[in-house]
């Protein structure tokens, strides 16, 4: 009896299993793409192309969107337009072909504005404290250190909307409604849970022995955690700030109920842009457009690390 | 002058007892290995010395001074882990530079530069300076290791198991290089490990510790020859002493109180004398032969020459070299030779 060789191993798969994996990849790529595919196009639409039925695919494209996204416009009579001479931007040009002039920037921009302080804002924030409080709950002796980890992810359980009102008339009395500090303060809160639950997975992870060595070699406990530790919770940083950075960016309930105007931030404007005879549809995909900018350049910039991050704890030595 | 001493050290985990009421005294220049097995208390103790441990009873000093309440970085001292000590977001050079870069030191770059270039050259690692820390193999990381140690010239050296990590023949290569170093330098080091060659070949002194209590510490060959009791003789020599009833190998002169006899596997004499044995295996280890003897039905391990004849299942007599049998009493504690004839009965 001769023993049989197996020709396979686990690492590598088949030509077979590959293009069945790949067909899947791209096949659900495609599916999830296509929202977005439409969003872009539809901003580069012009408002009768974007509500044409049946859809349009192919269509001549024109700024008309984004020049609508950013300003305030009126109708005017043909004299008055003649009136003012030329055109002098192409903007200003695209405008009057709809008999209508530039009033002014529309608020988009400052809506906009508001996004990016409150949702980096509270990023910082809430990886800040979540990577002390981590290091606490992991190093030390905590008393209830395991009632008070779970009470920390117990305010993840229900949805934050259930506690709406409550913080509505809270922020009211406080004199946080429709300020950026307040959203701030919101949105770092829901998120400080994720943060500590996260980043102590990845202190628990790094070896005791290095801030001992440090301590040993003449440093204190905080320059140890400064020089030592920190340094090597970089990839689980930046994955925690993502996750940070997405939530807050995106979060649309809290934001259409506690701001209304200074510290509004984009996702409750966006959908209101409104044109001639309704929703101004090509300057709402623009926006949105616009708006996923950041959360794609932030990921992209950190993609390495995050790769690392979300597979934590699956590979070990 | 002791360098560094504890003095009646109690520390409690909890419940358990880590280290129980030891004292021991490090002289200036003196390699002092603390031996046992896993849980006996080994790291604590040298955790204690560093400060990283506190102990609920009693004193450290180091260089003279009561350090007890001191914080690791005051003592003066540096520590060697057993593994992930080095920093693997610096180069070599940042760590070999970190001890002498730590708040107070205020060394000038140059200094710090010149300083790591000789302890490079002195581990023969100079030309991984540039290096990052997690480019090294395990031979390289523990000579950084030892190197990062060895810049800052402290008063007392610490070393926990540092090359247990690494193959035989690399941990062959860096003890002998560890010691020179060490008498190079003239260093103070409390070396902590399981493995008894490295104790035996390092050490100037070895503390035997169990369960968290110093048994005995002795020079590795008067711990060999006169272990002050059971535990302390298993721990050194390769196979293991022979434990024998009373009686056993026609051994004679029992003193009073004498329970269990100790006998080295070298000094068990084949076919000279004795009482029939058989042999069970027999191990060529090239320089030498272990034998596996049944004596009486008690097994034996005999050491013998590499060009013993002897075979698997031959009946031999044994016997042991007059005066080399080691008495035990009840206790476990080794009777000494004074108190061999009748006053032996107070040990129980």
């Amino acid at each position: 009896m001769s023993a049989r060789s197996t020709a396979y191993s686990v690492g590598e798969s088949s030509t077979w299993t590959k293009w069945i994996a790949a067909v899947l990849v791209i096949g659900y790529a495609l599916v999830a793409m296509i929202p977005l595919v439409w969003i872009g196009m539809t901003g580069f639409k012009s408002p009768p192309d974007s509500i044409a039925y049946p859809p349009k695919v192919f269509f001549e494209p024109t700024l008309e969107g984004y020049v609508n996204l950013f300003t305030t416009r009126s109708r005017q009579t043909d004299e008055y337009i003649e009136s003012l001479g030329p055109p002098e931007t192409w903007y200003d040009e695209l405008v009057r072909e709809r008999n209508m002039v530039i009033t002014g920037p529309s608020r988009f921009a400052d809506r906009y504005k508001n996004s990016i302080v409150i949702g980096f804002g509270s990023t910082f924030l809430a990886v800040f404290l979540g990577t002390l409080a981590a290091y606490g709950f992991s190093r030390f002796k905590v008393p209830l250190k395991d009632d008070l980890l779970f009470f920390i992810l117990s305010t993840r359980m229900m949805p934050p909307i259930a506690v709406a009102i409550p913080i509505f008339l809270m922020y009211r009395e406080l004199g946080l409604s429709d300020t950026a500090l307040g959203m701030i303060l919101l949105y770092t809160a829901v998120n400080l849970s994720l943060a500590v639950w996260l980043l102590k997975g990845f202190v628990d992870e790094i070896p005791r022995e290095y801030e001992e060595a440090a301590v040993v070699d003449g440093y204190t406990r905080f320059q140890a955690f400064y020089k030592v530790v920190l340094p090597q919770m970089r990839s689980g940083i930046a994955a925690t700030a993502i996750f940070c950075l997405i939530f807050a960016w995106n979060e649309y309930a809290f934001a259409l109920l506690l701001t209304s105007g200074e510290a509004q931030t984009a996702p409750p404007f966006i959908p209101i842009i409104i044109g001639e005879g309704g929703l101004d549809w090509p300057a709402v995909a623009a926006g949105t457009t616009v708006f996923l900018l950041p959360v794609v350049i932030f990921t992209v910039l950190l993609r390495n690390q995050l790769l690392r991050g979300i597979t934590f704890g699956a590979i070990r030595k | 002058m002791a360098e560094a001493a504890l003095r009646k050290v109690t520390k409690r985990f909890g419940e358990t007892v880590a280290v129980s009421d030891v004292s021991l005294e490090v002289s200036d220049g003196e390699f002092v290995v603390l031996l046992g097995p896993t849980g006996a208390g080994k790291t604590t103790t040298l955790r204690l010395f560093a400060g990283l441990e506190h102990p609920e009873e009693g004193q450290v000093e180091i260089a003279g001074h009561d350090v007890t309440q001191l914080a690791p970085a005051q003592r003066d001292i540096a520590f060697v882990f057993q593994q992930y000590s080095l920093y693997p977001h610096y180069t070599v050079f940042e760590n070999l530079a970190f001890p002498l870069k730590a708040p107070g030191r205020r060394l000038s770059s140059a200094a710090i530069k010149k300083r790591v270039t000789e302890i490079a050259e002195m581990l023969r690692i100079e030309s991984k300076l540039k290096n990052r820390a997690t480019e090294l193999s395990g031979g390289e990381m523990q000579r950084v290791s030892i190197g990062r140690a060895l810049v800052r010239e402290p008063s007392l050296f610490l070393m926990d198991e540092p090359l247990s990590s690494l193959d035989a023949k690399l941990r062959e290569d860096l003890r002998v290089e560890l010691k020179r170093i060490q008498r190079e330098l003239g260093a103070t080091i409390v070396y902590v490990t399981h493995d008894q060659l490295e104790a035996m070949t390092l050490a100037d002194r070895i503390g035997v510790l169990a369960e968290g209590e110093l048994v005995q510490v002795d020079a590795p060959r008067e711990i060999y020859e006169r272990p002050a009791n059971i535990y302390a003789a298993q721990r050194l020599g390769s196979p293991q002493i022979n434990l024998l009833e009373l009686g056993a190998l026609a051994i004679q002169d029992a003193p009073d109180g004498a329970k269990t006899i100790g006998v080295r596997p070298e000094d068990v004499v084949i076919n000279g004398g004795g009482v029939g044995a058989k042999v069970l295996t027999i191990e060529h280890l090239g320089v030498e032969s272990i034998a596996l003897l049944d004596v009486a039905g008690s097994q034996v391990h005999a050491l013998l020459g590499a060009r013993t004849r002897l075979r698997e299942g031959e009946e031999v007599m044994a016997s042991v070299r007059p005066g080399a049998e080691l008495f035990f009493d009840r206790s476990e504690r080794r009777l000494d030779g004074a108190a061999r004839r009748g006053d032996a009965a107070h040990e129980d």
